[in-house]
């Protein structure tokens, strides 16, 4: 009887639980960009709507309108997102403008640890400001600008031979910038199994943040830095510095000696079809392609590898990509949206993150022992996450990334002015910005 | 007894309906019947414009909902029209605005010219010509850039094949040279045909009458064009002028997809620039003004034209 009785009151007490489940069950939208990653979240995201019983839907747009769309939908304190994985710069201006949920509390309360993730992850996609305790979101999505090269074409003995005769070491992974464009401009113009091939696809885009992403990783290493490490938003003789200059010099000589011609307005996308298609031997590109890439059948199952932004005269760095997930404040759905982000905090969760082609930012996932050769692009993967620097994460951070756009393209690609005058510029433009928001 | 139709209708007016009705003037009647077209003008057209004028006198920017806004006067129309970049923007759209609108009225002229001889085949022609106008700007924009490509791209092969060139030694679209002209023979190709559909209204508006009687006062082919054909189909032809010119001054999605506005700025035309300084960098107030300085430019040099044209119609 008393069996009978506990049988009775846990089979209520299940229904009930579910009652209020579905009683309480919401449609949480997610908002992201376009991508093969988002196609990953929505099948890990449906062990989610069966654990809770809330349904995703999700609102994806493609990259070069991301930042237009979504900025537009947060500026104007829209209800379509619930949840939002915003680009890493656009932190400071989601929380300075009130548009995301401060998770501090949450993740005390739950258990969610930021030492548990990957540090560069948790400065680039969750802090603001920047080093400091004060997340505004979870490290969703870590992604680092590296490049993709065609094996094959490397190993061919006839190659090899004549890139020793010529450069006088073996055709193989570059270990600095100097390399890899004596590698590009090797391979430019150059017949390959009757193909016309060029060097490199590198990032020119104009209209959104493509140049800047790529030219960064250049600068960076040539000894670019955004301001006085001892004083902040000082900017003269950092941005424009010698190093800067002869950085955005190597950009240049690399755009216009080692590239495909008519690539003056290639970003991602544009990139991976070049070297899909077999027109170039190296690619810069995010590290989330790099699942793309093995899988396919003209350049993936080992003809192609992987290796990180090679070093310059002033140290090794990579543009750091990737986002953060993030409660958007205006939504009437915050708790449901905060057990997504509860849900995909999990190990578990995140390991079949990664399984799917996502990349993980916890530390517990990559730092599993056999992470590194869970993939050949593993370990790039890794290396590059050690070597990350990030753009500005300013509220004003769309207005800091035009004028760089706009100087650097006009030098790189239009050939207009020097690289000194492009960033002496550079300089005169952000200053008036950092004056206008009230920072000098 | 029987009814008419009429008498049938007003019968079924209800009479407190019909007493109200009667009492209101004609007057009254017409404001009820306009008033929500006026309405609607006001609320999605008027009321909008004044505001942006409000807003380009202030600092206001709509990703700031906290900032205090303040009032600067005639600061932001001083820096936009003292900023070199700006005129750079202004320079790029009058050389798509002239060269569009020449090259579009030339070629549609000459079709429609050519479409109005009675020949077979006629309307087949006329539907193949006016195809590109169907296409949505976005969607041309983009397989154009693909028809530019130095490996693959047709345009490039076309001209190799008439040049010697290498196909590979030009980008339509990646050089500062010749972008601003990828761009003018794209909205060329485009949109020629409807300068031609209109022209060829005009043309078909000339009575046969004229013709003959010029036929009679054995007057050359050559002069009937000059003094019959062209002065009576200029008013359609000043026509398009102002629709192409009108539209072209506002172009945005097709060069978007076709440049992005490079290299560097060359195609970087006033409404890329704006949206840019609108929905990019989200200083609403300045490019409010930039707006309102765009309305001017526009509004005042069609009112002029529509001026010239009418002067055109009534002679």
């Amino acid at each position: 009887m008393k069996r009978g009785f506990m049988t009775t009151t846990a089979a209520s007490a299940l229904a009930a639980a579910s009652l209020a489940s579905a009683a309480n069950a919401e449609e949480l939208t997610l908002c992201w960009a376009a991508w093969d990653p988002a196609n990953a979240l929505v099948e890990l995201s449906k062990d989610f709507e069966e654990q809770s019983g809330h349904t995703m839907r999700f609102e994806f747009v493609p990259w070069t309108s991301f930042a237009d769309r979504m900025l537009n939908e947060l500026n104007s304190g829209g209800q379509l997102c619930d949840l939002m994985i915003g680009d890493s710069q656009w932190i400071g201006g989601g929380a300075e403008n009130g548009h995301y949920v401060k998770l501090n509390d949450f993740f005390d309360a739950n258990g969610i640890s930021m030492d548990d993730f990957i540090p560069a992850t948790v400065t680039g996609y969750s802090e603001w400001p920047k080093n400091t305790p004060n997340y505004w979101a979870l490290p969703a999505f870590g992604d680092v600008v590296g490049w993709t090269y065609r094996k094959d074409w490397f190993e061919r003995p006839e190659l090899q031979a004549e890139f020793m005769e010529t450069y006088g070491r073996a055709l193989d992974v570059p270990a600095t910038l100097e390399e890899l464009k004596d590698i590009a401009q090797f391979f430019q113009g150059r017949d390959i199994d009757g193909t016309t091939v060029y060097g490199a696809a590198i990032y020119t885009e104009r209209g959104s943040e493509g140049i800047t992403m790529g030219v960064t990783n250049a600068l960076y290493n040539y000894g670019f830095l955004y301001e006085n490490p001892d004083q902040p938003y000082d900017l003269e003789g950092f941005v424009n510095s010698a190093g800067a200059v002869a950085g955005l010099e190597f950009y240049k000589e690399l755009y216009d000696t080692a590239t495909a011609p008519g690539s003056s307005n290639w970003y991602m996308g544009e990139n991976i079809d070049a070297f899909r298609s077999g027109q170039v031997a190296m690619q810069m590109n995010f590290a989330f392609i790099w699942p793309g890439v093995e899988a396919d059948e003209n350049v993936g199952g080992g003809r192609s590898g992987y290796f990180p932004n090679p070093a310059g005269p002033a140290g090794q760095f990579a543009q750091l990509g990737g986002q953060g997930i993030s409660v958007v404040a205006y939504s009437d759905k915050q708790d449901a949206a905060l057990e997504y982000i509860q849900w995909f905090a999990q190990p578990q969760v995140q390991a079949q993150w990664w399984e799917l082609g996502g990349y993980s930012a916890l530390r517990a996932v990559v730092e599993d022992p056999g992470f590194a050769t869970s993939q050949p692009y593993a370990q790039t993967f890794l290396d590059s996450m050690a070597i990350v620097k990030d753009f500005w994460a300013e509220p004003a951070y769309a207005d800091l990334l035009l004028a760089m756009q706009n100087r650097v393209h006009n030098y790189v690609v239009a050939g207009q002015g020097t690289a000194q005058e492009a960033l002496d510029g550079l300089v005169a433009d952000w200053t008036e910005i950092f004056e206008d928001e009230g920072k000098i | 007894m029987t009814y008419s139709p009429i008498d049938r209708a007003a019968t079924k007016t209800p009479q407190g309906v019909a007493r109200r009705i009667r009492g209101l003037s004609d007057r009254t009647i017409a404001w009820i019947f306009v008033s929500p077209t006026i309405f609607l003008l006001l609320a999605v057209n008027i009321f909008p414009l004044i505001w942006t004028i409000r807003l380009s006198f202030t600092d206001y920017r709509v990703n700031r909902p906290n900032n205090e806004v303040s009032w600067v006067g005639l600061q932001n129309y001083q820096r936009i029209l003292s900023d070199p970049d700006i005129w750079n923007t202004m320079q790029a759209t009058a050389h798509f605005l002239i060269w569009t609108i020449i090259l579009q009225v030339l070629i549609g002229f000459t079709l429609a010219y050519l479409i109005n001889m009675k020949f077979k085949g006629n309307d087949l022609w006329t539907t193949i010509i006016v195809f590109p106008m169907m296409l949505s700007p976005a969607v041309v924009g983009n397989f154009w850039t693909f028809l530019y490509q130095p490996q693959i791209g047709l345009f490039n092969y076309v001209v190799a094949f008439f040049t010697g060139a290498d196909p590979a030694s030009f980008s339509m679209i990646g050089d500062v040279n010749l972008a601003p002209w990828a761009i003018v023979i794209v909205d060329t190709w485009m949109w020629t045909p409807f300068v031609m559909l209109i022209c060829l209204a005009g043309l078909r508006s000339i009575p046969d009458s004229i013709y003959e009687a010029a036929e009679c006062d054995r007057a050359s082919k050559w002069r009937q064009f000059w003094t019959i054909t062209v002065p009576m189909a200029l008013p359609f032809l000043m026509l398009a002028v102002l629709f192409r010119g009108i539209e072209n001054f506002k172009m945005f999605d097709l060069v978007v997809q076709l440049t992005g506005g490079g290299p560097g700025n060359t195609t970087t035309l006033t409404s890329i620039d704006l949206k840019r300084e609108a929905f990019e960098r989200w200083r609403t107030g300045y490019s409010s003004a930039y707006a309102v300085i765009l309305f001017v430019t526009v509004f005042g040099l069609a009112s002029i034209y529509v001026k010239a044209l009418n002067k055109v119609k009534q002679r």
